[in-house]
């Protein structure tokens, strides 16, 4: 059954269209990579994902929530939809415990000794348990971003958006988050990633979409999509990645 | 024509007529801080009509002197019919013109956390306000401290225009013991000596705040 249904995705900034009906599913558990060149809306598609950007055409349910042009009931949507950005965005004032359990806390009511178990957890799982009582700004970029993704696991999403989470690591920092989103894929998270590691999403991902010019211009298996393009735009992206 | 001279009671005078001084400053921080914070809030938020009135309120009285708005208060408000004692006219006019300048430099405050900081919070299904509340005002907060303490340092000055409308805190009292006395060098060194003595330990305080562990987790850095 698909979890994330799109259909007819459209959104312009002024005259410029960013998204032109851009439409797919994806079945529960899958892991989808979407590649393509800066500014050929792979980011702000995400961003729509979740409600960080509203839409001017077309419809998206995400775990059963629709989201069209009017209004969204974002609250109940960002519950079972969590997303985690290229710059972390921890909040920098409080520790790594409470990053984590904030949300769990103020929005589901969760009781003190039960958010820290959970915060617990969701921190081994990103190999992060001893730094629970650190600030943000103790740790290496790699913490921080597994830090994001505990938080963001922490609400139990049913769909994971990952918007460019390497992009702003060194390399040999790359290597641990990528590491955390493969168990996570294997643990059987829905996820959702704009990514540039491209050895990544071919190993890794069951889906890659190829978005160009605001169109989900090739969809389909990493093997297709990846060695086998159907378009001399993407045959062209490859080569000037690959 | 003879005058007396000035004594130690004069000073003890003048530490008197200070404590209205401090009265006056702590009710301008006091009623501004609430009106401030309103204002702030109103003018960062998401209502449109809010956000005027916050920024025509800011612009009128920042745009009118604190002199003019106490003379308003005192003699306008008697036109009305309504009897105020100076300390109440006084207080209504540094209480709405703290308001303004703190609601504009806490407005900046609020506006300096980083946009990302409300994407991420709202992405964990946050409301507005626990939004304000857990993450983005805690970091605010931090920023606003020095500017803070100087409008602080400020108000506390600011308490002196009180004497125009007859108000006895620490500069009348000044010029009725020069009046009696005729020693104006001495007394202001002695009333500028008094308002040193307050204003000074609030820069002190901000000095501390700012390099104490909490404010130096500033909201911009490792950004």
């Amino acid at each position: 059954m698909a979890v994330v249904r799109l259909s007819k995705v459209s959104k312009a900034y002024g005259t410029h269209q960013v998204l032109r009906e851009v439409s797919f599913e994806l079945e529960k558990g899958r892991m989808l990579a979407l590649i393509g060149r800066s500014g050929s809306g792979k980011s702000t598609l995400l961003r729509c994902m979740n409600g960080l950007e509203t839409i001017e055409g077309g419809e998206i349910e995400m775990a059963g929530h629709k989201i069209t042009q009017g209004s969204v009931s974002l609250r109940a949507l960002r519950q079972d939809v969590g997303i985690v950005f290229q710059q972390y965005n921890l909040f920098p004032h409080l520790t790594v415990e409470r990053n984590v359990t904030l949300a769990p806390d103020v929005v589901k009511g969760m009781a003190r000794d039960e958010a820290r178990a959970l915060a617990r957890r969701v921190l081994a799982q990103v190999g992060l348990e001893s730094k629970i009582d650190a600030y943000p700004d103790q740790l290496s970029g790699g913490q921080q971003q597994r830090v994001a993704i505990a938080r963001s696991l922490a609400m139990a999403p049913k769909v994971m958006l990952f918007d460019e989470v390497t992009s702003a690591l060194d390399p040999e920092l790359t290597g641990e988050v990528l590491k955390v989103m493969e168990d996570l894929a294997r643990g059987g998270m829905t996820m959702i990633l704009v990514t540039h590691e491209m050895a990544f999403a071919r190993r890794v991902a069951d889906t890659v979409g190829f978005m160009h010019h605001g169109r989900l211009w090739e969809f389909g298996t990493p093997e297709q999509v990846m060695n086998k393009p159907a378009t001399p735009e993407l045959e062209g992206f490859l080569g000037a990645v690959l | 024509m003879n005058s007396r001279t000035f004594s130690w009671t004069d000073v003890l005078f003048l530490i008197e007529a200070a404590r209205w001084t401090l009265l006056l400053s702590a009710i301008a921080f006091a009623g501004g801080g609430v009106i401030g914070l309103a204002t702030a809030l109103a003018r960062t938020g998401p209502s449109r009509l809010l956000r005027s009135l916050a920024s025509i309120y800011v612009e009128v009285i920042q745009g009118i002197p604190l002199l003019a708005l106490l003379f308003l208060s005192y003699y306008g408000i008697g036109i009305l019919g309504i009897n105020v004692s100076p300390v109440l006219a006084a207080s209504l006019a540094l209480v709405l013109n703290a308001g303004a300048f703190l609601g504009e430099a806490w407005r900046g405050c609020i506006e300096a956390v980083p946009r990302t900081q409300w994407e991420a919070s709202a992405s964990l299904a946050l409301t507005r306000p626990q939004q304000l509340r857990y993450v983005i005002l805690p970091q605010a907060v931090r920023l606003a401290v020095p500017p803070t303490v100087g409008l602080m340092v400020q108000i506390v000055k600011a308490t002196s225009l009180a004497s125009v409308i007859g108000f006895v805190e620490l500069s009348r009292a000044g010029q009725m013991l020069n009046n009696a006395t005729f020693k104006p060098f001495l007394i202001f060194a002695v009333v500028g000596a008094i308002y040193f003595a307050c204003c000074y330990p609030l820069s002190k305080l901000s000095g501390r705040l700012e390099r104490s562990g909490n404010g130096s987790r500033s909201p911009v850095k490792g950004f």
